[in-house]
């Protein structure tokens, strides 16, 4: 209980003195969860929109893998991350891995099966006379689009913070690609692995509270929107 | 709408933030000037690489990639030429890397050593027995849980030879439990289930004040912990950073490493964590 207590209040301290490292860590783990998670977000919705709206043989198998993709464990993600970057690998001459980068490209591949999972039910969840109604009112194709997302907005921004939950929350893929080093790829989760295997439990704690206090704060940006929305 | 627009503004400012430092500063170093050093738990969780590596990377230029996994792992990544040097704490295995022509210039570096650590309880009653050996005798005779870190690393690799001297194999036992993980959570498992285990002593000491293991068995020369430096074969695999190896190598070795060495952990534990050995030979050590 007294290290409940002393981690809390370390967290605090070390939020309100603004320590230099910890700020860099926190900010790094916000930069490289909020990039993978716009850029899965380009990639799901989209995915997730077609395949809700189409129709095509095999259909059923697609909607199963994207289903089993949002259950991937992230460190099956990274070990897979990690093989194709490796220097020898087939990626390797890029130079990407133990870099932030290659931690962007793990938590797309983890975060983009969410997206896509949750935009398709959404999509698929519309009355679908609604589509004919729209085209028949002269929307193009793309105005359609645009009208159903944001008809399915709310399920949509639950789908925001779903894939973003899952990416800035994991630590097996980050901690494999990005090799957590100081001052370069260390990010939150990862820094917490570190210190609680150091035995610095208080420190530790400290960083796990920071870590959910920002994720409460972007979520509850995101829900005001999400909530304010839906009583038009 | 109207009441949404501040979130709708921070949203906005917090995404294009981000994507504009992304592209700015998330660009990838350039190559010649980045190390890899594939090293195990123990030098970056007692802080050591802490204190070395921005020196290093002060005087020399590089910019140096820590990938902090088992001894082990470290040598399979050297294995496949993904990492540039190594600084491990397996010498079995780190003669056959080496004699393989994986790795080349194997120098000395420190040593410091493990000890057995256990309930102060002492099912098992090795307390005051002579041999590390006859320990791990006791320990099996007695049937009394022994945690092992079961993951190739440097430790495991000790524990595994210790019990080889014992002529018993305890792997399919029950009461020798295998944890996968590395030092410091293998301590708080066996503090939690009041097992014996082998641990290097730096780890041991940093995290001593949360566990109430004690010291049973130490100073048996078989006990010995002993890192060398190993730069990756260059001829072997084109894409290691051969002068940056070197570089590193040298470093680890050079007189101002190996004086900061000896007094790096004295004020947080008392004692040092590592005893300087660069230019000396294996034999030499522990006497």
């Amino acid at each position: 209980m007294d290290l409940i207590i002393s981690g809390l209040g370390k967290a605090f301290r070390l939020l309100l003195s603004l320590d230099q490292e910890v700020f860099a860590i926190t900010w790094l783990s916000l930069q490289v969860s909020g990039l993978a998670t716009i850029i899965s977000l380009f990639l799901g919705i989209s995915l997730g929109t077609t395949v809700a709206l189409t129709t095509f043989p095999g259909r059923n198998l697609v909607v199963s893998l994207i289903n089993t993709g949002m259950a991937l464990p992230p460190v099956v993600v990274g070990l897979f991350v990690t093989i194709f970057l490796w220097r020898n690998g087939p990626l390797g001459f890029m130079g990407l891995l133990y870099t932030p980068a290659a931690m962007i490209i793990a938590q797309i591949v983890i975060a983009t099966p969410i997206v896509t999972g949750i935009s398709l039910a959404a999509m698929q969840s519309l009355p679908e006379k609604l589509r004919l109604q729209i085209l028949a009112l002269g929307a193009t194709r793309l105005q359609m689009l645009w009208l159903l997302m944001r008809e399915a907005r709310l399920p949509l921004l639950a789908a925001v913070m779903a894939g973003f939950g899952g990416v800035i929350s994991e630590v097996g893929a980050s901690i494999m690609v990005g090799g957590n080093i100081k001052g370069y790829s260390r990010v939150l989760t990862t820094a917490t692995v570190m210190e609680t295997s150091r035995g610095n439990f208080e420190m530790a704690m400290a960083l796990g509270i920071i870590l959910l206090f920002f994720i409460f704060l972007i979520n509850a940006v995101l829900s005001r929107i999400q909530q304010q929305t839906k009583v038009r | 709408m109207k009441t949404s627009s501040l979130s709708k503004i921070v949203i906005g400012l917090f995404v294009s933030l981000i994507i504009i430092s992304g592209l700015a500063g998330l660009t990838p170093a350039a190559e010649q000037k980045t190390i890899i050093l594939a090293t195990t738990t123990s030098t970056q969780d007692s802080g050591l690489l802490d204190v070395l590596i921005p020196r290093f990377e002060k005087e020399q230029g590089y910019f140096v990639k820590t990938i902090a996994v088992g001894s082990g792992q470290a040598m399979s990544m050297g294995q496949k030429g993904e990492a540039d040097v190594l600084l491990v704490h397996s010498p079995a295995a780190e003669e056959k890397f080496v004699s393989e022509g994986r790795g080349i210039n194997r120098r000395l570096v420190m040593h410091n050593d493990f000890i057995l650590v256990g309930p102060s309880t002492d099912p098992a009653k090795i307390k005051g027995v002579k041999t590390t050996v006859e320990a791990f005798k006791s320990i099996a005779a007695a049937g009394s849980l022994f945690l092992s870190r079961g993951d190739n690393s440097g430790t495991h690799a000790k524990e595994k030879a210790i019990w080889a001297a014992t002529g018993l194999s305890p792997m399919k036992e029950k009461w020798y439990q295998e944890t996968g993980l590395g030092m410091g959570q293998t301590l708080s498992v066996a503090a939690e289930k009041k097992g014996y285990t082998l641990t290097d002593r730096g780890t041991y000491l940093a995290l001593k004040k949360n566990l109430g293991l004690e010291i049973l068995k130490e100073g048996d020369a078989v006990l010995l912990n002993v890192y060398h430096v190993i730069e990756v074969n260059p001829t072997k695999w084109p894409k290691v950073n051969a002068p940056g190896a070197k570089a590193f190598a040298d470093f680890m070795v050079s007189r101002e490493v190996q004086d900061l060495m000896k007094t790096f952990g004295k004020e947080k534990y008392g004692a040092p964590l590592f005893f300087p050995d660069a230019g000396k030979k294996v034999e030499e050590l522990g006497k």
